[in-house]
């Protein structure tokens, strides 16, 4: 089953054709990975998916259900989550708040006036920490977290709305080895335990090899092959690309 | 109107275009480099009229005397911006931009005050330019010769600056920190004489405006917020940093307003229409359509964010048992007051709590929102207005026009809030005061229904509260309840997804959070606080003027939420009582109390950049640990 279907997605900025015509598609529970070398089109595909930038063509479409354009707000509120490749938290709150306060978003109580946020959805929260592995650090500011832990708690908060889609953008860029491989691992064990679809975009192809189900290779804005982790690996345009005309 | 008429207006108008031009050219430089809002522009523009004043005055008369005034005035003005850069600002610049805001309010303070010491409370008028004084015949008309001077003095000055920028090695290095500053100073420059520099062109840009005007308009102690509010303007609608941008925009203001002028009283449609009332708020009117319309101005970019300074965000904890003790017994004894204290003091503590409230509504949107809000007189002004022309003109009872107040600001706030938070930064902060100004002149000019400037007068409590003891009760109740209120919503989801936006807007908007319509409910939720305080303040002193809301409320009530500390709602209450006191502190023994207050914020900024309360729980805390 088809989950999220890409079709001729396009993007020009003044001349350059940044992504020209892209179409593929994610299946329920599949972890397709987006890669290509720098300018290759993946962060512009990636963000006119995630509502970030308006596609100049072509449709989004998420079961079916065309979201084109959405804002990510909207997104999120049909079942996606979302992390950034620049990993960004609420500064001035905790580790716990930041997650409660997606939760309370998730059940539209993002603007109550009068309760106490405090003690919000603390159950769910800590069993959301539990699940990142932070739940020792939930009374941190999240402005102090070590880098990875930014991340991880970035997830936790994508994953708030218990979401059918997860998107996400370099997850391990600027991580240590170790961390790339836990996170990730993290990641397929979350899918493997529910019927979650995730997105990404990658550079490690450690990480991408290790963890996609199947693979989209772009370049210069084209899709240039799309297919198992073994198709994609004898690609001779895939090779071209990654190795040089020579190979 | 004649055709004669429109042209002398016309001539006069852009004669002004080019003064506000040199004015704001310097505000944009200065700007563009260092990113301060520098609030003492207009204060250097003033000291350059006084000080061209009184050069012409003791360098005698003649072309010599008049023009040595004009240029020894701007080069003062210059090195007295260096002065200020270097004594106060360059120690600042890695604090938040409000504390760099707030050291240049206290500089304007100072200026002020200085300057009355100096020159007295009285207009002066100055000479007339010798050789210039004569008019030459255009059409028929009459044109004064400096007025052509002026005329193209404008584009002369445009002229030069873009060649310095453009041309020399030092305006590369201007136009390459306005890009990006970190990388500048990453490739090696000494940012620190660049600064100083550039402090010092644009100073003697804003001195030499003011010296140019000595013939044209008298000095007066109030040129310093006219002169930065328009300097403001011409900038913003231009668009930030852009010289040529700011010089189209002193020209489309100069001649719309000199329109106005020449267009005098209009009948149209059976309406009388007079224009040349809309001058005072013709520039504002222009600037809230060009933010609407054009959000970076007419010839702006989004400004490129700064990269966070390390330190500013203040982590917000839930106060420990301690705190709500401590403040209970706070309220006890200010209940208690009455008691020990006289009938001055009575009211100068429903004063404090007036404008507590007041500094607490602001700071629901300057803190957890970090939404600079720099006309928020306007619903304090609002209030006031609402309340007091229910019980003059509908003789509605105290009560009823107290709960009135809150929904009429709210309702302005909401109006006004849908337009701010399409803005960010300091387009938002100029397009407050834009409809700020506004406000206060309908107030001003729409006699029949406001009072215009005389205002409402007999405007008294209900007898059961007429009493000072018991006013003050009614005063410290609804401010404490509503404090409280505030306090409620910033510690509920409604308050964390305010500060979420401001964190993180991007993630924010990831989990659902639609960032402009948590700002914008802000904005009604504080108006109507500050609407309260307003409705109060007018019982307690039992008239109102336009002058509840004019931009130096404004300014007050910035500088009471930033004396006291943004991270924290007990710094602006703090702030607001201290500011209050202090006033009437210093007024009783001097009447130079601005220069004492400048000085005291200036110490404060530079010896707690976090404000009082704020630098008070740091120091608490690190006692603790």
């Amino acid at each position: 089953m088809t989950l999220l279907t890409i079709d001729n997605l396009e993007k020009h900025y003044g001349g350059v054709h940044a992504v020209a015509g892209v179409s593929f598609s994610v299946a329920i529970g599949e972890r397709v990975a987006l890669i290509g070398p720098n300018g290759a089109g993946k962060t512009t595909c990636f963000n006119m998916i995630g509502g970030q930038i308006r596609p100049d063509g072509g449709r989004v479409l998420l079961a079916g259900e065309d979201i084109t354009g959405a804002p990510s707000r909207a997104l999120f509120r049909k079942g996606v989550g979302r992390t950034f490749q620049i990993a960004t938290t609420f500064g001035s709150m905790t580790v716990r708040e930041n997650v409660q306060l997606a939760l309370l978003s998730h059940a539209h109580r993002a603007l109550g006036c009068l309760s106490d946020a405090t003690d919000a959805a603390a159950e769910e929260a800590r069993a959301l920490l539990a699940a990142v592995g932070l739940e020792s650090q939930a009374a941190r500011p999240c402005d102090q977290l070590a880098y990875g832990d930014v991340k991880r708690l970035e997830l936790a908060m994508a994953l708030a709305n218990a979401p059918r889609l997860l998107l996400m953008d370099e997850p391990t860029a600027g991580m240590a080895p170790r961390e790339r491989h836990d996170l990730m691992t993290l990641v397929s064990d979350i899918c493997a335990q529910s019927d979650l679809s995730v997105l990404f975009t990658e550079h490690d192809m450690d990480v991408v090899f290790g963890h996609a189900d199947r693979i989209v290779v772009l370049d210069r804005g084209r899709l240039v092959a799309q297919g198992s982790q073994e198709e994609v690996r004898v690609d001779p345009e895939v090779k071209r690309i990654y190795l040089g005309e020579s190979a | 109107m004649t055709l004669a008429d429109l042209l002398a207006q016309l001539i006069n108008g852009l004669a002004n275009a080019s003064t506000l031009f040199l004015l704001a050219s310097g505000l944009s430089l200065i700007f563009g480099v260092t990113r301060v809002v520098n609030f003492a522009h207009g204060s250097l523009y003033m000291v350059g009229t006084y000080g061209a004043i009184w050069l012409a005055e003791h360098l005698g008369g003649g072309g010599l005397g008049f023009w040595g005034a004009v240029l020894i005035a701007a080069c003062g003005v210059a090195v007295l911006g260096a002065l200020m850069e270097l004594a106060v600002l360059k120690r600042i610049y890695g604090a938040p931009e409000l504390f760099q805001l707030l050291a240049t309010f206290a500089v304007v303070l100072i200026i002020k005050d200085v300057a009355l010491m100096a020159w007295g409370p009285e207009d002066i008028l100055g000479p007339r330019a010798p050789g210039l004084t004569g008019a030459i015949e255009l059409a028929g008309q009459p044109i004064p010769q400096y007025d052509v001077l002026l005329i193209v003095l404008g584009p002369v000055v445009l002229l030069a600056l873009k060649l310095l920028l453009e041309r020399t090695r030092w305006g590369v290095l201007i136009r390459a920190a306005t890009e990006d500053r970190e990388m500048v100073s990453a490739l090696g420059v000494n940012q620190v004489w660049l600064f100083t520099g550039v402090f010092a062109l644009g100073s003697g840009l804003a001195g030499l405006a003011g010296a140019l005007q000595m013939p044209r308009e008298p000095a007066s102690l109030g040129l310093d917020l006219i002169a930065i509010t328009d300097a403001f303007v011409v900038v913003v609608v231009g668009g930030l940093g852009s010289l040529g941008g700011a010089f189209l925009a002193a020209l489309v203001i100069g001649i719309v307003k000199a329109l106005c002028f020449a267009l005098g009283t209009v009948d149209l449609l059976g309406y009388t229409l007079n224009f040349s009332k809309l001058t005072l708020v013709v520039e504002f009117v222009l600037m809230a359509l060009t933010l609407a319309l054009r959000p970076w101005g007419f010839a702006g970019r989004p400004l490129r964010g700064l990269r966070e300074a390390p330190g500013t965000i203040e982590h917000v904890r839930t106060p420990a048992r301690k705190f709500w003790t401590i403040a209970m017994a706070i309220v006890a004894l200010l209940v208690l007051l009455p008691a020990v204290a006289d009938d001055y003091t009575l009211v100068l503590a429903t004063d404090c709590a007036i404008f507590a409230l007041f500094a607490a509504s602001l700071h629901f949107l300057m803190g957890p929102g970090g939404l600079a809000s720099f006309g928020h007189a306007a619903y304090f002004g609002i209030g006031a207005y609402a309340a007091g022309m229910l019980a003059k003109q509908a003789g509605a009872p105290m009560l009823l026009a107290l709960f009135a107040a809150p929904f009429a600001a709210a309702a302005f706030a909401l109006v006004f809030g849908w337009f701010c938070v399409r803005l960010t930064g300091v387009y938002l902060a100029m397009l407050t005061l834009a409809f700020a100004q506004i406000v206060w002149s309908v107030a001003w000019q729409w006699d029949d229904v406001t009072g215009g400037s005389n205002g409402l007068v007999g405007v008294w409590p209900a007898p059961w509260a007429a009493d000072k003891t018991h006013f003050y009760w009614l005063t410290i109740v609804l401010c404490t309840a509503t404090i409280a209120i505030l306090w409620r919503v910033m510690h509920a989801p409604f308050g964390y997804s305010l500060r979420a936006g401001r964190d993180a807007n991007l993630r924010a908007d990831a989990i659902g959070i639609d960032v402009k319509r948590v700002q914008w409910f802000a904005f009604p939720v504080a108006g109507a606080a500050a609407g309260l305080a307003g409705a109060l303040y007018v019982y307690s002193k039992g008239s109102l003027a336009p002058d509840v809301m004019a931009i130096s409320r404004s300014v007050d009530g910035l500088v009471m939420v930033l004396l006291g500390g943004v991270q924290t709602l007990t710094g602006p209450v703090v702030g607001a009582a201290l500011f209050t006191w202090l006033q009437d502190e210093i007024l009783r023994r001097t009447e130079y109390w601005r220069l004492i207050l400048g000085l005291a914020i200036l110490v404060l900024v530079l010896l707690f950049p976090r404000g009082v309360v704020g630098s008070l729980r740091r120091v608490v805390r690190g006692s603790d640990a």
